[in-house]
């Protein structure tokens, strides 16, 4: 057990560093929260420059676009670029955390050839269409139809809080293919071209203000059947995939974040309670970043340690503590969104983290059952 | 960079794990802290690793089983010494209470500035008839004589953080020891016709056990990787947040125990009060978790001045 880099890694390190220095010198400022064009544009423009620089795609297969490099590389990436203060993946969020590792795992090669080298140049921008109005938590019950004809699956339904849905050229979409079979036998994931006929968006405006995900309404949509991940009706299975990408690595920058947005708070904190409590923080937040890398050390050997199920659950629990603390520290100073650097857009923000991507208590239920070994509710 | 166990820490850390459950079975444990105690451990060169070559991620591996199997004892301050040893940490002037004296050679008091050792030998003190912890005897002793110095600023510095990430790895023990036992209670005990860990408020109860035990093992085993390669982190920082986090957790796993095992958990009969009592205990020795959260934010930027807010902007508001 040894926390120091390589020689390489460190060398990795240093020129990552130079080189971010170098373009965040001349990034363009962030466009405002509503502009979604402008949004995309920024986003994917700064995914094009790691891209071009090596950077884009460490973990993935140097074949479709990626570098194959280690766990250890992609730590550094993550702690340097956090330091730096680079640009979050913002709009790529889905695509490069989720969505193009479930096809890195489970798509066909025609499927990795279409989509990973474009999502990892920015050039492609993916949402996620997998909770339905009924279907939340019981994301199983999902109801969205999809019927086969010939090559096609038409497909009829609603999905919401999709998001990045305004700005999305693919979707994940999870449809019921048989609607006979017990609910997680019936259900199959596809890619969803978002330029089909039959596609609507409607923008949702969340505690923001902004609106950060979308309803979709699909009306008999016509989703080529060489868009299916996994088999027809495996489609749960493919889903589990996903979420563990997407509840297990893809916050893992935030997670990296939220211990630079410790410090930036802490000028402001003077009550002693205050920053006891700070202490406190940064201290839980430190730790789940050293089970991240534990579980990235685990990952690298085929080891799925226990620490998979728990990152998102006291990172996200932390986290809100942060944002608690973060208003009270400002006092009156907090009654202005955007008064005091990010700290009460974060808060608003970070309310989110205990629902997204599963809830914590449906985590508590998986880490129960799953990890410990206690037994369902009688009812499920 | 590999931040899990290696082969040979899964090796010692199964060997001792095997050696404590064959000697040190709950009924043995329930006897108390005597010298063969000591004697065993240094025989299994459990105080001596250091001398032998191990590091402190090996030491806390180690620790960590002896607080699953709550070995009593003051396992911690006889770290790397020849003699049954208990100590204090920044003692008051006046009385003090002292643990274990009946069974110990030494007694280290650690300041900031330095480390004294005084002979048992010169301490007299009444004997507690009823303490917190039953494994933890006291004796109330009226003013320690000086003692001899034995260290400076240094070990005192030395001896206050290794034994903060010894003492944090033994409460990790004790913390995920106690999801065990409660989480095997859960599977067994029925009520209303099922097992009561089908029910979510019993569930959630375990899986937050068992979120706490794995995010302090992972702090205080980063602190362990500091005090082995000082170039990988700040001290005071990993060694307080490791500290902070494993003692709350043993608390709050102990006491989320007694509520999984009801009436039971109220009990002498069930073990789930030793660990709680011993982790509260342990929140006395090498910070509490207020102090360590303060040593934390010491580590932080300072408060600024701020530009915006002034003192009296609520009373204008
Ligand atoms: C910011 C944000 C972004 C999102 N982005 C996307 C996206 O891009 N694509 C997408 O498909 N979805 C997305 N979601 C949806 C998210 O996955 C769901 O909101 C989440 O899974 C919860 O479902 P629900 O909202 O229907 O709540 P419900 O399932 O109705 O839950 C309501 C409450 O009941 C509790 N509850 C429900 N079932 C149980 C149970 N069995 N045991 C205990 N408690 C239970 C929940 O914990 C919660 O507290 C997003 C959500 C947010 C907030």
């Amino acid at each position: 057990m040894d926390l120091r880099y390589s020689d390489e890694d460190e060398a990795f390190r240093a020129e990552l560093r130079a080189w971010l220095a170098a373009e965040l010198a001349v990034l363009a400022p962030q466009p405002v929260r509503d502009d979604w064009d402008a949004r995309r544009r920024w986003d994917t423009d700064w995914q094009r420059r790691l891209f071009d620089a090596g950077y884009a795609g460490l973990s993935w297969p140097k074949e479709y676009g990626g570098q194959d490099a280690s766990p250890s590389r992609q730590l550094v990436f993550l702690e340097e670029t956090t330091r730096a203060r680079a640009p979050y993946v913002g709009v790529n969020f889905v695509g490069l955390l989720h969505a193009g590792p479930t096809i890195v795992a489970e798509g066909t090669d025609e499927q990795k050839a279409a989509h990973l080298p474009k999502i990892l140049r920015g050039e492609e921008v993916w949402c996620q269409g997998f909770s339905e109005p009924e279907a939340g938590s019981d994301l199983a019950s999902l109801r969205t139809r999809a019927v086969r004809d010939g090559d096609h699956y038409v497909v009829t339904g609603q999905k919401i809080w999709c998001s990045f849905g305004q700005v999305g050229d693919f979707g994940e979409l999870l449809v019921r293919t048989d609607p006979d079979a017990p609910k997680h036998q019936g259900i199959t994931w596809l890619i969803l071209p978002m330029d089909l006929g039959g596609i609507e968006v409607r923008p949702l405006k969340t505690v923001l203000g902004s609106s950060e995900f979308v309803e979709l309404f699909l009306d008999e949509v016509r989703v080529p059947v060489e868009c299916r991940v996994g088999e027809e009706n495996d489609g749960w299975r493919v889903t589990n995939v996903t979420l563990s990408f997407e509840r297990g690595t893809a916050f893992v920058s935030e997670l990296v974040d939220a211990t630079r947005l410790v410090e930036d708070l802490a000028p402001y904190v003077s009550d002693p309670a205050q920053r006891r409590e700070l202490g406190h923080v940064a201290a839980e937040l430190d730790a789940v970043w050293a089970l991240t890398k534990r579980n990235v050390t685990q990952a690298s050997r085929g080891v799925s340690g226990r620490g998979a199920f728990m990152i998102k659950l006291a990172y996200s629990e932390a986290r809100q503590k942060l944002g608690e603390l973060s208003l009270r520290a400002l006092g009156r100073d907090a009654l202005v969104v955007d008064g005091v650097g990010e700290f009460v857009e974060e808060r608003l923000r970070t309310l989110a983290l205990t629902i997204a991507a599963g809830t914590s208590q449906i985590q508590r239920n998986i880490l129960g059952e799953r990890v410990l070994g206690l037994p369902k509710e009688s009812s499920r | 960079m590999n931040f899990d166990l290696s082969d040979d820490q899964v090796a010692l850390r199964d060997g001792i794990r095997a050696l404590l459950q064959g000697k040190y079975p709950m009924a043995r444990v329930r006897e108390g802290f005597d010298r063969s105690v000591f004697e065993d451990l240094a025989g299994a060169g459990v105080f001596s690793l250091r001398d032998d070559g191990f590091g402190w991620t090996d030491a806390a591996v180690v620790y960590e089983e002896l607080g699953r199997a709550l070995v009593p004892g003051p396992l911690v301050w006889s770290f790397g010494r020849a003699v049954p040893t208990a100590g204090c940490c920044c003692p008051a002037p006046g009385a003090v209470l002292v643990e274990h004296l009946d069974a110990i050679d030494d007694l280290l008091v650690l300041r900031r500035d330095g480390v004294w050792r005084i002979g048992a030998a010169d301490l007299v003190g009444a004997g507690q008839d009823w303490p917190l912890d039953p494994l933890t005897p006291v004796w109330r002793v009226d003013g320690l004589p000086d003692g001899e110095p034995v260290g400076e600023t240094d070990a005192a510095g030395g001896l206050w953080y290794s034994g903060g990430v010894l003492t944090a790895a033994y409460l990790v023990g004790m913390a995920d020891a106690c999801t065990t036992l409660a989480v095997d209670y859960a599977k067994e005990r029925r009520q209303f016709e099922r097992a009561i860990g089908s029910f979510q408020a019993v569930k959630h109860l375990c899986a937050d056990m068992a979120v706490r035990a794995e995010v302090a093992r992972a702090a205080v085993h980063t602190a362990a990787c500091v005090l082995d390669d000082p170039g990988v982190g700040d001290r005071e920082r990993t060694v307080s947040g490791a500290k902070l986090l494993a003692n709350e957790a043993a608390i709050a796993n102990g006491r989320a125990a007694t509520q999984v095992f009801g009436g039971m958990g109220f009990t002498w009969e069930v073990d789930v009060h030793l660990y709680l009592k011993r982790a509260w205990v342990l929140d006395t020795v090498f910070g509490s978790v207020e102090h360590l959260a303060d040593a934390v934010a010491g580590t932080l930027p300072p408060p600024a001045a701020r530009a915006l807010a002034s003192p009296d902007r609520e009373n204008r508001g």
